[in-house]
């Protein structure tokens, strides 16, 4: 994908709402090895938000912070105005944060219906003994879980035709794709996509693309994401974090970020001492970092 | 795809038997189960009671094991904890459907009492959690000579229901058929709501399963009390059933039975459940007439009975587990699929 | 008041006992964090491989008369065929199967050998060839029996040999390599998969001589396998993935059994493994030289 030079690349993006997730400087060590070096950012509502920066910067393990699994030893995470630093991660879920994994995180036993069914989870209310008797309240809320999640997920998605099929039979393009129904399902006000178009061809990057620019409009979503394909970034992102060895060493718009000498730098090697000017000629070519 | 199966709303679409033919599939079945103790000897009927029993723990563990994940070597041990509340219960006139739940419930809450320190571990650690929980509450059985009776065991009176005393297999079938299809179904819906889709994630990937705000410890342990009550059910029929029972039921041994009759029969599944109890019903019952028959031309034969079991046993697992994994479900699901379009080959 | 002297002496001599009784724990307990650390299987058949070895010991020395010698070395090229056998038949086929599945394999397998050694050498106890001196060792009042001190001198014996070999020769340090990390080692040009074969045939090994020890302690009969369940409290103690806690704790679980069955009586040392256990889960799952295991996200 040609980088091109969109409003949303050059100029931050006026519909944007509040702070929603506010991390300041998280410290994660693991042993002797440190993955995150005092990491300071912000994602807001109706914003997308993209983290970039070489393999091993830190990316994956900024969001499995986030998430939860990892607890910082340094640092702050709130989230719609509550410190959440200490808060166990299957409670994060509840307070409306999503999430998909970089390696498909799916239940292969389960349908992709069955699935998406579980981002609704925390919505609903039985308990073994209700569930086992199934009728009534049970089954209440399953139906309407059901025809919630039909009109607003599966529908919006392109998934019904496989609704049925076990997971484990899609194709990796649609794994990611139910991956995301799953998320939504989950009503949250932040969704996290760890590499979301990794391994997909052109078609399916431009599809996942539509659907991540989709949601951010209609449901005013907070979206933040790790991608590596600097092309998506530049293209739908309004708002570039670039981390480098656990540290942000760039923020700003896309094509701020993509002038950043310390960033070039990041990605082309320490001896680059001019850094690259943006002009037309050089966007025209579409030349991409 | 079958031809002229339309869905007209979401509650059809989720329904347990949404066409037709099945509905009218399992009304033959009950229908089949109503009369047959009327039309077979007395043997047929009470293995038919053993086969009740037996669907209903093996159900209990398919739910911790099969669909949940989590390895359990104790489940003979719970339905002995269910067996002896029953047997205590009843002996103080206490009818069955009082205390058939009750033992459930009193299993349930050791099953949960076990799970605390055990599930905060995972697969191996967890297996040898329960094992030791098989052996401790065993040596309970053992000693606690006032309510158990101890190692020569106590006498279980009939199951009874004002007055009525179900006294004899025939009688007995009538409670534990029905009781182990109300099971079957209750663990079925299970797995229409929530609970039993948080109990697959957490078996496919416990940690995607938190982040969409499930309750690791809080539902594993839920798969642990289901699993136990069903088993403390089943115990429960078998004290009904044996009506002297001793310690010795409830070893090690038959843990890896019911362990063995998932596996055969197919993990996570409810009718892999089914065929699974009813295989491993039936290899002992065969093995059992195959010696006597040998033991007409060698005497010595019916000493072999027991290893024999064993070895059987043995076998059919590993050949179970290497050749045939996913159990007699699949091979069901096989033959069905060849069946959709036959005599056209697919 | 009247001062009960309390009996040192024999405190002393049952800690001893205890102590040296525990060598053959720990011998055992090898066995299973050998295949664990391996393969990542835990072998419940390891009981099996006891009674085999015993019962094999048995069949060559008294049945063929061979010296005790040879006897013992036909022992351990047969179980150690056996264990090859079945890693290749049964262990092979299953990798990457869910661990349920391999464990109850190895459950199965259980059965499979335990029935079969009934069927074949019957159900009766039969007398073990004198292979432990039975003179005991005396320091004044302290009363140590002599096969418990034979029985810990073997085992110590067998387990240096296996952790020398282990640190020092190439085969062994391509076992732990494998071991820790399969693909890195594979890389390397280690043939994988037949470490996993050594891994169970010195698992086999290990577990056929603290059969034929155990064996000699006690009775030869098909209820020796039941010893490796209560060997279950030592792994668990040690960590499943750790030698030096196979040692340490079995030493340690040999003094607690020793002592809990000479002041609580017998009927509660047959349970005090499994109450170990449950502790340690509540305390520090992982036991006390085990690696907590991290899933990588």
């Amino acid at each position: 994908m040609t980088a091109l030079a969109t409003p949303a690349a050059t100029m931050s993006n006026p519909l944007a709402g509040d702070p929603l997730l506010r991390v300041d400087g998280l410290h994660l060590s693991f042993g002797g090895i440190q993955a995150l070096g005092g990491v300071t950012l912000q994602a807001k509502a109706r914003d997308i938000t993209a983290i970039i920066g070489p393999n091993g910067a830190g990316k994956t393990s900024l969001f499995n912070a986030i998430s939860g699994f990892y607890r910082p030893q340094q640092g702050r995470i709130r989230f719609a105005g509550e410190d959440i630093s200490r808060t166990p991660t299957a409670r994060r879920a509840a307070k409306g944060m999503a999430r998909t994994f970089q390696n498909v995180a799916l239940f292969r036993g389960l349908s992709v219906l069955d699935n998406v069914k579980l981002g609704g989870h925390t919505r609903l209310q039985a308990n073994p003994l209700t569930a086992m008797w199934y009728f009534g309240r049970a089954q209440r809320e399953e139906t309407r879980l059901r025809a919630e999640i039909e009109r607003d997920v599966i529908d919006f998605l392109e998934i019904d035709h496989i609704r049925h099929q076990p997971v484990a039979a899609l194709s990796y393009g649609l794994q990611k794709r139910v991956e995301l129904a799953r998320a939504l399902a989950m009503q949250p006000k932040l969704l996290m996509l760890d590499e979301p178009v990794a391994g997909m061809n052109r078609e399916e990057t431009e599809d996942m693309a539509r659907f991540i620019l989709d949601i951010q409009e209609e449901r005013g979503i907070a979206v933040l994401l790790i991608e590596h394909d600097m092309g998506l970034v530049m293209d739908i992102a309004n708002h570039v974090v670039v981390l480098n060895f656990g540290h942000v060493i760039g923020v700003g718009t896309p094509s701020e970020v993509r002038t950043n000498p310390e960033v070039v730098r990041a990605y082309l090697g320490g001896d680059f001492v001019k850094p690259i000017v943006p002009d037309a000629a050089a966007q025209a070519q579409g030349i991409a970092l | 795809m079958r031809i002229g199966d339309f869905r007209a709303s979401y509650a059809h679409d989720e329904a347990l038997w949404p066409t037709s033919a099945q509905r009218r599939w399992i009304l033959v079945l009950a229908l089949l189960l109503l009369l047959f103790p009327l039309g077979v000897n007395a043997y047929i009927v009470s293995l038919a009671c053993i086969l009740g029993i037996n669907v209903i723990a093996a159900a209990g563990l398919n739910i911790m094991t099969g669909y949940t994940g989590l390895i359990s070597l104790g489940h003979a041990a719970f339905m002995g904890v269910g067996c002896y509340c029953t047997a205590w219960l009843a002996q103080r006139g206490v009818p069955f459907f009082v205390a058939l739940p009750a033992a459930g419930v009193l299993a349930a809450l050791i099953g949960i009492v076990i799970g605390i320190p055990s599930l905060r571990i995972k697969g191996l650690y967890l297996a040898v959690a329960t094992l030791a929980a098989q052996f401790l509450l065993v040596y309970v059985f053992k000693e606690w000579e006032s309510v158990t009776g101890g190692v020569s065991g106590i006498d279980v009176p009939f199951a009874s229901l004002a007055g009525f005393e179900f006294s004899s297999d025939q009688r007995l079938y009538f409670l534990i058929i029905p009781t182990a299809a109300l099971l079957l179904v209750a663990a079925r819906n299970l797995f229409r709501t929530r609970v039993g889709r948080a109990f697959i994630a957490i078996r496919d990937k416990d940690i995607s399963a938190e982040v969409l705000g499930i309750n690791l410890l809080h539902y594993k342990l839920a798969a642990f009390a289901v699993g136990s009550f069903y088993a403390g059910i089943a115990g429960g029929l078998l004290g009904y059933f044996y009506r002297v029972i001793t310690p010795e039921f409830f070893t090690l041994q038959l843990s890896i039975f019911f362990l063995a009759a998932i596996i055969v029969g197919g993990m996570g599944s409810i009718l892999g459940t089914i065929l699974g109890a009813v295989f491993m019903t039936l290899v002992p019952e065969l093995l059992r007439h195959g010696v006597t028959l040998a033991a007409l031309w060698s005497p010595r034969a019916t000493e072999v009975l027991s290893p024999l079991k064993e070895v059987v046993f043995g076998v059919l697992i590993i050949g179970f587990l290497v050749f045939e994994p996913h159990g007699l479900i699949e091979v069901w699901r096989r033959v069905r699929r060849t069946f959709h379009l036959w005599p056209f080959r697919s | 008041m009247t001062a009960v002297s309390f009996d040192w002496t024999a405190l002393v001599e049952y800690t001893i006992t205890g102590f040296l009784a525990g060598g053959l724990l720990s011998l055992i307990a090898l066995g299973f964090v050998l295949i664990y650390k391996g393969t990542g299987v835990i072998n419940f058949a390891m009981g099996e491989f006891m009674m085999l070895g015993a019962y094999s010991f048995y069949t060559a020395n008294k049945v063929w008369g061979l010296a005790m010698l040879p006897a013992m070395v036909v022992t351990i090229a047969a179980i150690g065929l056996f264990a090859a056998i079945v890693e290749r038949g049964i262990l092979r086929p299953l990798s990457g199967q869910p661990v349920i599945s391999v464990l109850m394999a190895t459950i199965g397998l259980a059965s499979v050998i335990h029935g079969a050694v009934d069927m074949v050498w019957g159900g009766i106890n039969l007398e073990m060839p004198e292979l432990l001196p039975r003179t005991p060792l005396r320091f004044g009042e302290i009363f140590i029996p002599g096969k418990t001190l034979w029985s810990f001198v073997l085992a110590s014996a067998v387990i240096t040999a296996f952790s020398i070999y282990f640190r020092y020769s190439r085969t062994g340090v391509s076992m732990r390599a494998a071991a820790s990390d399969p693909i890195t080692a594979s890389a390397l040009g280690i043939d994988v998969r037949r470490t996993q074969v050594l891994t169970w045939i010195f698992a086999g090994i290990v577990g056929a001589i603290a059969g034929v020890i155990a064996a000699s302690m006690t009775t030869l009969s098909p209820a020796l396998s039941h010893i490796a369940l209560g060997v279950f409290a030592v792994i668990i103690l040690g960590g499943l993935d750790s030698i030096v806690g196979a040692i340490v704790a079995g030493l340690a679980i040999g003094v607690i059994e020793s002592l809990t069955s000479a002041y609580l009586g017998g009927k509660v040392r047959d349970i005090v493994p499994y109450l170990i256990v449950l502790l340690i889960l509540l305390i520090r799952p992982y036991g006390l030289f085990g690696t907590r295991q991290v899933e990588r996200l």
